[in-house]
């Protein structure tokens, strides 16, 4: 195998493979990306079992081939090249080493054979569709904070990637939630999606799905089915396992008469949240907020620490409420609003409240609330 | 060389016998009146507590564990002649000795003896630093001018207090810090005095196996002899950088050890790590019903114990013995701490569930760590387990009940298998 290309396009096409390596793992070849170049173009390969990135990138190949090499060490070798350089790749079956070679930089690494590379078993995928990328990251990106992180119940380690009913017909629905917090974020049901049956993509996998996002203008085809799903541009094809679980049934989660509304600028309650917060040594910090007409008060109250106190203009015309809440949960949330104004129905101090931006129910949010 | 009667407290001149009340108990040392670090560790503490209520048992061999398939808690010492050790299976305590009383432990009866033993301490010093309900640290550096008597002499006189006053017999070892203290408690014992100078330190220690410090036990002292460090004399040899190197902090610790040097101060109020509590079966079972049980009661006492001390923790840990003695552990971190025992129980049912069928088992043990204040505790309910709220009501009433009652005024179902 021998072919030359850009850093730049190398780059990028090793960085998305070697951040999908795991750190620790105890299978040699694991830590490896297998490239492959045939014809016009080389791709990259590199799974940890669960997920597998394919990327290809645009190359003079010389000498058709395929060979396997440390992703991190390749990765940091074409990192620290200048910008601009060519780089040319060389494998020597011969000496089993794959000779990076840049300007006058020149590298020798250690390869390991292909046919011990595990590739993905390919499945049938019951659906595809395609969807925006800007549907996609806004599905994922406003619910993957609430991601649970416990052990004993894996099935919300993970993003719920379903079909459901929304306010205005069938909708792809994303909702993760750790038990404390609930995020379900709606999106128009792409063409194609209609009988995509519901799956919970891994928190791995998500944060490995979003650096395929960022460009406005592609469209992502997505492919699932009971046990896998695929995520795929042009040029990066995203591959995992999904979550062999049942996601709890969240509807009677989400409350349906809170009638207490509370209306404030997300930005500022935010800002005023995090600054009561700093007062409180707790690993969990409490806020309270006691809501009177028209007027809101923060404060958090910490024996040991010290106390503070702030005071918010909003709008709120039901009875006096006092409520707890963990800081960090009302701040996450808070950051979820970008457009309009925060919109929380409460109901009483003990009972989950409802978040969400203006009168839009394509994202709402759920928290529960702290005894203070 | 200063010398101490302890039988009658003079300071003598070394003698075989005390001159003034010929009693043998003469404990000389050069260092004698200039140590202060002590160590106390009462005699068969357990044993004596119940030898002291019932009379009857004074010169019979009395056993304290829990059943036929428990260890032995405490051996008093003549059951010690016939060969009978703490941590030895009760069988085999049995086959050993098999006309011993053996009495279930009466936790109350000797927390409350403790409590009398640590308010005669606390009239010596308010540095008392208590390991155990029976053994403690007393430092008394400074204490000799107050009590117009050097710290050996206060000692000796604590143990004769214990003795006339409580029936309750004590070894004292005094050195100059922790670390040799505890060790020389138990040079003499019973009743035992001993004392282990600057002077002496490093001979003493020399022979002696690593073993012998607190905490290098199982799997540590497997490490150190794979070094190939058996005694201290072997762990001296080494530099400090390779202990660290090879043990990391405990590596430190181990260079100043093999010197005979510790620095860690007598602290009064040395927090609660943990709070645990563990079962060991009569027959061993895999039954998951039967196991389910113990778990709800040790959750039970393990959350009383959290209830009455105002703590709770953010870690439950969940502990399993097979029948050949390989254990199995499993730890959890709550998102937020607890004192519920329904939540407790919860996860440690969840972490049983991870252990699966690897029985049968012959122990069972529930813990608790990363102990914080009862106020942070279960603090939000759980979006996913509305009822949670509701259980965790009906828990604090059951509380109250139980707190009014009795703790058996009212009990789950679920404790009765």
């Amino acid at each position: 195998m021998k072919f030359s290309i850009e850093r730049g396009a190398l780059l990028k096409a090793v960085g998305q493979a070697q951040s999908v390596v795991e750190r620790r793992n105890t299978i040699p070849i694991l830590a490896n990306v297998l490239i492959e170049a045939e014809g016009e173009g080389v791709s990259f390969r590199a799974t940890d079992l669960d997920i597998e990135v394919v990327d290809k990138a645009v190359a003079h190949v010389e000498r058709a081939g395929a060979t396997t090499v440390s992703a991190v060490t390749l990765h940091e070798i074409v990192r620290k090249l200048p910008d601009g350089a060519l780089v040319t790749l060389t494998d020597d079956s011969a000496t089993g080493r794959l000779t990076v070679e840049a300007g006058r930089s020149n590298f020798s690494l250690a390869t390991l054979p292909k046919e011990d590379f595990p590739v993905m078993a390919s499945s049938e995928y019951s659906s595809n569709f395609a969807a925006p990328a800007p549907v996609l990251r806004r599905l994922f990106d406003k619910s993957k904070f609430a991601i649970s992180t416990e052990e004993t119940r894996y099935y919300l380690n993970g993003v719920y990637m379903h079909v459901s009913d929304g306010e205005g017909g069938r909708v792809l629905r994303c909702v993760a939630t750790d038990g404390h917090r609930l995020a379900r974020i709606d999106a128009d049901l792409p063409e194609g999606a209609e009988t995509m049956p519901g799956v919970i993509v891994p928190r791995k996998t998500v944060g490995e799905l979003r650096k395929l996002l960022d460009d406005d203008d592609v469209q992502i085809a997505v492919s699932v089915s009971e046990t896998k799903v695929r995520f795929a541009t042009p040029d990066i094809t995203l591959t995992s396992k999904v979550i062999d679980g049942t996601f709890p049934d969240y509807t009677r989660v989400i409350p349906q008469g809170n009638s207490r509304k509370l209306e404030v600028d997300a930005a500022e309650f935010a800002k005023a949240v995090d600054r009561v917060a700093t007062v409180s040594s707790e690993r969990s910090r409490a806020v309270k907020l006691a809501l009177d007409e028209d007027r809101l008060i923060l404060s958090v109250n910490a024996p040991d620490a010290g106390a503070a106190e702030e005071e918010l203009a909003v709008a709120y015309a039901d009875e006096r409420l006092e409520i707890g809440f963990n800081a960090k949960y009302l701040l996450e949330i808070a950051s979820q609003v970008d457009r309009e104004n925060a919109v929380f129905l409460f109901n009483s101090a003990g009972d989950p409240t409802l978040m969400r931006e203006g009168n839009d129910t394509s994202a709402v949010y759920v928290v529960m609330p702290m005894r203070v | 060389m200063p010398a101490l009667c302890r039988n009658c407290l003079s300071q003598i001149d070394p003698a075989p016998r005390c001159p003034h009340c010929n009693s043998p108990r003469v404990i000389a040392h050069d260092e004698l009146f200039a140590l202060s670090i002590a160590h106390m560790d009462c005699d068969a503490f357990y044993a004596s507590v119940e030898k002291r209520e019932n009379p009857d048992l004074a010169d019979k061999p009395v056993i304290i564990g829990g059943g036929r398939r428990g260890v032995v808690s405490t051996a008093c010492y003549v059951a010690r002649i016939r060969g009978v050790r703490s941590a030895m299976p009760m069988f085999k305590a049995l086959q050993l000795c098999p006309d011993a009383v053996v009495i279930k432990p009466r936790g109350s009866l000797y927390a409350k003896v403790s409590k009398e033993i640590r308010a005669m301490m606390n009239d010596l010093t308010p540095a008392i630093e208590p390991l155990s309900l029976d053994e403690a640290f007393i430092d008394l550096t400074g204490t000799a001018r107050l009590h117009g008597a050097p710290p050996a002499v206060m000692l000796a006189r604590l143990i004769k207090r214990m003795e006339s006053e409580l029936g309750i017999s004590g070894s004292i070892g005094l050195s100059h810090n922790k670390f040799l203290a505890k060790i020389a408690s138990d040079l003499d014992k019973p009743r035992g005095f001993a004392v282990i100078g600057q002077a002496e330190t490093l001979d003493f220690l020399e022979p002696k196996p690593v073993r012998l410090i607190w905490g290098v036990g199982g799997s540590t002292g497997q490490a150190l002899e794979r070094a190939g460090i058996r005694t201290f004399a072997d762990l001296r040899r080494w530099d400090k950088q390779d202990l660290h190197a090879r043990f990391g902090n405990m590596g430190d610790r181990l260079w100043h050890l093999a010197r005979g040097q510790d620095h860690r101060r007598v602290s009064p109020d040395s927090p609660i790590k943990s709070i645990s509590h563990e079962t060991t079966f009569d027959t061993d079972t895999s039954d998951p019903d039967i196991l389910d049980g113990h778990i709800w009661r040790l959750a039970e006492k393990v959350a009383d114990r959290a209830k009455a001390r105002d703590l709770a923790g953010r870690v439950v840990v969940l502990k399993l013995k097979r029948a050949d003695h390989s254990a199995i552990s499993r730890r959890i971190s709550l998102p937020d701490p607890t004192q519920m025992t329904d939540r407790l129980y919860r996860t440690a049912h969840d972490l049983f569930a991870q252990v699966g069928k690897q029985g049968p088992y012959r122990l069972i043990g529930v813990g608790l760590s990363d102990l914080r204040p009862a106020a942070e505790a279960d603090r939000s309910g759980d979006l996913l387990d509305p009822q949670a709220r509701k259980r965790a009501e009906a828990e604090r009433a059951t509380d109250t009940i139980r707190s009014r009652f009795g703790k058996d005024a009212i009990v789950k179902g679920r404790a009765l298998r």
